[in-house]
């Protein structure tokens, strides 16, 4: 018979440390010194590993594209590019520091511009998927949705010179409650994923 | 201390414990129907069929911050798609904005492929991270759609604005794009622009619509129990408001 020792641990230790975590919100940590020590020792080895993970996905994504360009795929060339650009990036921030002159022009003259540009193409494809919408799907939804979207737009700045403050004052009361609405069934949603962690049914730290 | 919150949290974790044990012997749970998740089954159906590749986006969360659980969600529905659809030829593709999601997406599927007994399959490069800000995850996402074989973009995660970059980028490759996040905004670009969108608390209904678990439908049926406890508290202290304000 297969035993899988594994799980019961990971199980035991994300009840745990969860439990100790989710009675932070509740209880007053520093008038119990051993809890807080705990609850420290958790919260700040949980960032440490997201540190790790992070350098491991970057490692990941290098081996992607190195594995692409070996492969001498049509996307070669882009990938070749990227493998390029993210080791001298990583070089020079380990060798200058990240607030050191090159990294930090790295960032303001290649990272931002190229993230603008892409802002930029971002409001072009919503400029073109809300003409879809009108073109594809013409249900009650979609009209209400350009509708609620039209006003938005309409009560946010002067329209040929004027104001028009009353389309945002009859559009602020439903816009907000319907906002609420979705925002109270996601956090909603947001608690039942974190009880079914706690309480060991969902495990997406492997078996 | 915040008694009425722990007082909320252990009502809520009572609720779904006690509705997973009333319907512990129920195999097929009473659902309404999401056209949406309808799709979802299509799709997959459709790639396993077609030798066509599956695309799960988790989106960029940390998965140390509040809005991990939209991650998290995908993960159990990954769970559930990559046990259909892993032995494929073109078994599904991954992509995440955080190292930790990458990795635990990573283990998912080769816990499917341990389970399917194709362990020889599975490579680490199926559960990848596509870049680590919002606009870089979306560029090296739209490459992977392009260049892939995707036959569907599923986007289950948190996401912002640059979802739209995404989907997109799956209209022009004509594959399906079903989109489930956990913030406005994100949800009302999806709306514009994906095939099929989950709306608010629809995307956390995405493990039981699945069959994630029965703990999926029992923690569904006590988000409605909480949902009508919460209305009715708002409008009883909305008429207490407005009596005194006479």
């Amino acid at each position: 018979m297969k035993i899988n020792i594994k799980s019961p641990i990971s199980v035991s230790v994300a009840m745990i440390a969860g439990g100790i975590v989710l009675l932070g919100y509740f209880f007053p940590m520093d008038s119990i010194p051993a809890l807080n020590a705990l609850y420290n020792a958790i919260t700040t080895t949980a960032m440490l590993l997201a540190a790790v993970a992070l350098l491991l996905g970057i490692f990941n994504l290098l081996s992607v594209h190195l594995g692409k360009v070996s492969e001498a795929s049509n996307t070669a060339v882009y990938s070749l590019f990227l493998v390029g650009a993210l080791l001298t990036t990583f070089g020079a921030t380990l060798y200058y520091k990240p607030d050191g002159f090159f990294p930090s022009w790295l960032f303001e003259y290649v990272q931002i511009p190229i993230e603008t540009s892409l802002m930029a193409v971002l409001t072009v494809s919503l400029i073109s998927a809300s003409m879809r919408v009108l073109n594809q799907r013409i249900t009650i939804f979609s009209m209400l949705f350009l509708f609620s979207a039209t006003g938005a737009l309409l009560s946010i700045g002067p329209v040929f010179g004027f104001n028009l403050p009353i389309i945002g004052k009859l559009l602020d009361p439903v816009a907000s409650g319907g906002a609420r609405g979705i925002l109270l069934g996601v956090a909603l949603g947001t608690i039942a994923t974190g009880l079914r962690i706690l309480m060991g049914s969902d495990r997406p730290y492997g078996e | 201390m915040n008694l009425l919150g722990l007082v909320f949290v252990l009502l809520f974790a009572g609720l779904m414990a006690g509705f997973s044990f009333l319907h512990r012997k129920r195999t097929m749970p009473n659902l309404r129907e999401i056209p949406s998740f309808s799709r979802l089954r299509n799709a997959i159906d459709l790639a396993v069929e077609d030798g066509s590749r599956l695309h799960l986006s988790l989106g960029h969360a940390d998965i140390t911050g509040a809005q991990s659980a939209a991650g998290l969600v995908g993960l159990s529905m990954l769970r559930r798609i990559s046990l259909v659809a892993a032995d494929s030829d073109q078994p599904p593709v991954v992509t995440a904005g955080d190292g930790t999601l990458a990795l635990l997406a990573q283990d998912t599927l080769r816990n499917a492929h341990i389970t399917l007994g194709s362990l020889s399959d599975y490579s680490n490069t199926m559960g990848r991270v596509a870049g680590v800000t919002p606009f870089s995850y979306a560029a090296g996402t739209i490459s992977l759609i392009r260049d892939e074989g995707v036959s569907a973009n599923l986007l289950i995660g948190s996401f912002g604005h640059e979802i739209a970059l995404i989907t997109t980028a799956g209209e022009r490759s004509q594959v399906l794009s079903l989109a489930g996040t956990d913030t406005l905004t994100a949800q009302a670009v999806a709306y514009a622009t994906a095939h099929e969108q989950l709306i608010g608390e629809e995307l956390f209904a995405g493990g039981a619509y699945v069959g994630a678990g029965p703990m999926h439908t029992a923690s569904l049926h006590a988000q409605d129990v909480i949902r009508w406890l919460l209305i009715t508290a708002i409008l009883l202290s909305a008429l207490v408001q407005l009596v005194n304000s006479f």
